[in-house]
């Protein structure tokens, strides 16, 4: 893996946004040819989201051959509820740039036959021609989209219940009344993300450390499904100083020490203009 | 982009770089519109998977719903009290250049007049839509002649009239017929005006209380058979009283019914009420504040001598008189200006001037979920202005109906 390690949340947002820039110019998408991203939710991905924002309406960045597939969505939430993940992607991207609708994939959480809905977002993904860049984020219990403690590694996207460290953390969105937060999601599986060409994962705060230490220094384990991505042929975490608080210190130096062999994947920031 | 709509096929509108009044407060937001009503974007993209048609840049405008005049006799030589030859032309000739001030929808207001005037008046104006003609006729307003003697104001005494003997029977043989008819300002002293009132509201007409000496407990009872609005504060009414408020304790007052609100209008012009006067009403009672013109023929038109129903008028700067005297009648102020006057005078923020002149005064008329606002599946009838509140564009049905020759859209 790579571990990307930056001084705070604004210079990780900024560091992984100009790493998907890059990537998708660097693709040269075109009709026909479309670059497939993974996308996240949460307050983690936020800055992230406003830097692309940023590089596309500077002009250097357009969406108009990007498909993109969202990891979840809740059950039973109705999509223009404010903190349906579909609320999220709006408000939070998708109002922002030019992407094209019929793109933008999120999983319908109130579909009539929810398994049905996630077999159909598995055979979307795979006419798609598989995904790119699949990015994500880590749950404090170490998860990976709504894949809890005790998910199969080769799991496929399927309806998950919620573990009570997930709805803790989320009933901050719900006026931190338990009793409204969604019980349960749809969600891609392990399995589903892990079949991505490349993975980004972003990890800030001193609240994931913990669960970053458990992804990448102890084993491959189902209760950190994060930890799954060790087989990973190209995954890239990346963080802040507060979120490597729980590692040993020789892995913070050392990946500290690639630095300037990380950033040549951001330097130069390439730009749609220029083509 | 290939667009796939399944609702409609007609073009959608993507105003971009503005700021929009919504939700009380202005966002950085676009507005969408399509088919004449304003578009909720996000359903667009995830239901229909559509996106818009035409973008057009605002130039960092600031969005509001448009304005609604609900007290206007006139403008431009116009005379909405004068029973002409054309006066549905003149009508029309009105209602086209008030777009300019921002007013998208109006109530063209009657003063005090014999039944006659009524007869052959009211059965012209029609209740319709606004467009690239003018702005939308909501329903008249009938100043009088159901008002007090001693409070008749600029209103010609001979022609006022008591509903004393069949109340409601009498009212409705004055005005010959109530089928256009949105407002009607009396006074609530008058005997049997609890009936009539009733009778008023029943038929979904608005009742105004003005011209009035009424005290405090009359107007409550008027207030609980259904009257929900007063004729321009403080103008025409007993003055504010410490042992009885009068009328105008009407905006603190606890006997108002429950999920009631009473609306209050204002001439913001800074001659009718004293900006310290104007305040005090705004403290009380933020949220019924309306903003009206209470316009009259001579407004658009130079200084000197005009008509307003049976009287003569004389306009000297924004100060109008009964020629020969020193009573006010009506105005020459223009809504937006009524507007940035409030806003100065108060120090209110934008948004309450705005909504003063747009929300208010729909949910008076219980109009609130088509006009008034900007929220989703409202008509698209909406103002670009300036962080001034100087109006630069007017649009109507999502088209635009009138425009500042030096804005650049």
């Amino acid at each position: 893996m790579r571990l990307v390690i930056l001084e705070d949340y604004d210079q990780a947002s900024e560091w992984a946004a100009k790493y998907i820039c890059n990537r998708i110019i660097q693709f040269k998408p075109s009709q026909g040819r479309y670059f497939t991203l993974g996308l996240p939710t949460g307050s983690t991905p936020l800055g992230c989201y406003k830097k692309l924002i940023e590089y596309h309406k500077n002009g250097d960045l357009s969406f108009k051959y990007v498909k993109t597939f969202n990891m979840d969505e809740y059950v039973g939430l109705p999509r223009n509820h404010p903190e349906s993940y579909h609320s999220y992607m709006w408000n939070n991207f998708f109002k922002h740039i030019d992407i094209d609708p019929n793109n933008a994939h999120i999983l319908d959480g109130n579909a009539p036959d929810l398994q049905a809905e996630c077999d159909a977002f598995e055979k979307k993904i795979e006419e798609a021609g598989g995904i790119d860049l699949f990015v994500g984020g880590i749950g404090p219990d170490g998860h990976i989209a709504f894949n809890e403690p005790g998910s199969s590694l080769s799991s496929r996207t399927r309806l998950k219940t919620l573990a009570m460290d997930t709805i803790l953390a989320n009933a901050k969105y719900f006026d931190g009344d338990l009793s409204k937060v969604p019980t349960m999601a749809l969600t891609v599986g392990v399995g589903t993300v892990m079949d991505a060409r490349e993975v980004m994962i972003l990890i800030t705060g001193a609240h994931k450390a913990f669960a970053l230490y458990k992804a990448i220094e102890e084993g491959v384990n189902h209760m950190w499904t994060v930890s799954a991505f060790q087989q990973h042929p190209r995954t890239i975490f990346v963080c802040d100083e507060d979120a490597t608080l729980e590692l040993r210190v020789k892995t913070v130096k050392y990946f500290k020490g690639l630095m300037h062999v990380h950033n040549k994947l951001v330097d130069p920031l390439y730009s749609m203009k220029e083509n | 982009m290939p667009s796939n709509k399944s609702v409609s096929d007609a073009p959608i509108f993507q105003f971009t770089n503005c700021r929009i009044l919504r939700n009380h407060e202005l966002q950085r937001e676009d507005l969408w519109v399509r088919e004449g009503k304003i578009l909720n974007p996000e359903k667009l993209f995830f239901d229909e998977k559509g996106s818009a048609d035409i973008q057009l840049d605002c130039k960092d405008s600031i969005i509001a719903p448009g304005f609604i005049d609900v007290q206007i006799n006139g403008g431009f030589g116009v005379d909405f009290s004068l029973a002409t030859d054309d006066f549905k032309s003149g009508i029309d000739l009105v209602s086209q250049k008030i777009l300019s001030h921002g007013v998208t929808s109006f109530c063209p207001t009657l003063v005090t007049s014999p039944p006659s005037v009524y007869h052959q008046i009211l059965p012209q104006i029609s209740i319709r839509n606004g467009g690239a003609h003018g702005a939308g006729i909501l329903g008249a307003h009938l100043e009088g002649p159901f008002i007090s003697k001693e409070k008749k104001g600029a209103h010609p005494e001979h022609c006022l009239r008591t509903f004393e003997a069949g109340a409601f029977q009498d009212l409705l043989a004055t005005y010959g017929t109530l089928d256009c008819v949105r407002i009607v300002t009396l006074a609530p002293e008058m005997k049997r005006s609890s009936e009539v009132i009733h009778e008023l509201t029943k038929r979904d007409i608005c009742v105004s209380l003005g011209h009035s000496v009424a005290n405090l407990s009359q107007a409550e009872e008027a207030v609980q058979h259904g009257a929900t609005f007063i004729t321009h504060l403080f103008n025409a009414m007993l003055p504010f009283h410490h042992r009885d408020p009068g009328i105008v304790g009407l905006l603190t007052s606890d006997k108002i019914p429950a999920g009631r609100r009473v609306f209050y209008g204002m001439i913001s012009d800074g001659i009718h009420t004293n900006p310290a006067a104007l305040r005090i009403a705004h403290r009380a009672h933020p949220k019924g504040l309306v903003l009206v013109t209470d316009a009259i023929a001579g407004m658009g038109l130079a200084p000197g001598r005009h008509t307003l129903g049976q009287q003569v008028v004389e306009i000297d700067g924004l100060n109008t008189y009964i020629a020969g005297t020193k009573t006010l009648s009506g105005s020459v102020a223009t809504m937006d200006a009524c507007v940035r006057h409030f806003l100065e005078a108060t120090g209110c923020s934008v948004e309450t001037a705005l909504e003063a002149a747009s929300l208010h005064p729909a949910q008076l008329l219980g109009i609130e979920h088509k006009k008034g606002t900007l929220n989703y599946d409202s008509d698209a009838d909406f103002l670009m202005l300036n962080d001034s509140l100087y109006v630069q564009a007017t649009y109507i049905a999502g088209e635009q109906v009138w425009r500042q020759d030096t804005l650049g859209m």
